[in-house]
């Protein structure tokens, strides 16, 4: 009884020592990332919470940072989206959306000559804000803009 | 089931463009079908490659839409690189395409 005790506070003490270590960095991501999903970020339910969880809480707003997108999607299952940075050594972006369930809809990591450029389709539920936030030496730029939404997105 | 992808990279002045179609559903696990809830089912990674180095890793969510499409763009380019696109999603399936920059 007593040791099966001590084994699960040693399994408990193991797992959160390597969450200590990925959240201070000690670990490098590179490897890490290929085949990891950053599951804590995405099921963050609230939009500030998804940015600490991409450690991007201390996001400034910069014009820097592009977002092109319809004012009006008539259909919120594809609102097409297309966001850059031009904040020098950008190395990633991410895009939220404020209003969804789960509000973070992607991180993409540039490296090797890729331009931190990305078009993509996103559903967005109701009408919202969508924040994308570009990370540039270890810190963080963000612009916003509104949709609006007229056929939500979660149906399918 | 991961059906095909479709891809197509082109120069233009100072980049190359690569385009990507992955046929996915994309499911948000929020949507009911006679009142069941259809399981989330999305993909999770996205990898792009120039010539075997890996230039963009995405991560993404259900929030992205039904089949997929993405651009990206690299600096640079020729004719004839090769542009390798692969994705895995929640429940371990995955796709790779690849081609060579029109």
């Amino acid at each position: 009884m007593d040791e099966g005790r001590r084994f699960v506070l040693r399994g408990a003490g193991a797992t959160s020592a390597l969450a200590a270590a990925l959240a201070a960095g000690l670990l490098r991501p590179e490897r890490v990332l290929a085949a990891t999903w950053n599951k804590a970020a995405f099921a963050a339910k609230d939009p500030a919470d998804a940015l600490k969880s991409i450690g991007a809480s201390d996001a400034v707003d910069s014009s820097d940072v592009m977002l092109d997108l319809p004012e009006i999607a008539e259909n919120g299952a594809v609102v097409p989206i297309e966001v850059s940075s031009k904040v020098p050594g950008t190395t990633s972006i991410a895009v939220l959306i404020e209003k969804n369930p789960f509000p973070l809809a992607g991180q993409f990591t540039f490296m090797e000559g890729a331009l931190p450029y990305v078009k993509l389709n996103v559903k967005v539920g109701q009408s919202s804000r969508i924040r994308v936030v570009a990370e540039a030496g270890g810190k963080h730029y963000s612009t916003a803009k509104e949709v609006k939404v007229t056929i939500g997105g979660c149906g399918g | 089931m991961p059906g095909p992808m479709k891809i197509r990279a082109t120069v233009h002045d100072g980049y190359t463009d690569i385009r990507v179609l992955m046929n996915h559903p994309m499911e948000t696990g929020q949507r009911k079908v006679d009142g069941k809830p259809v399981p989330a089912h999305f993909i999770q990674n996205v990898t792009v490659k120039v010539n075997g180095k890996t230039v963009v890793e995405g991560q993404i969510s259900q929030a992205i839409s039904r089949n997929p499409v993405f651009s990206f763009r690299v600096k640079g380019g020729n004719k004839g690189d090769k542009i390798h696109i692969g994705w895995t999603d929640n429940k371990g399936e995955s796709n790779q395409t690849e081609t060579a920059v029109a």
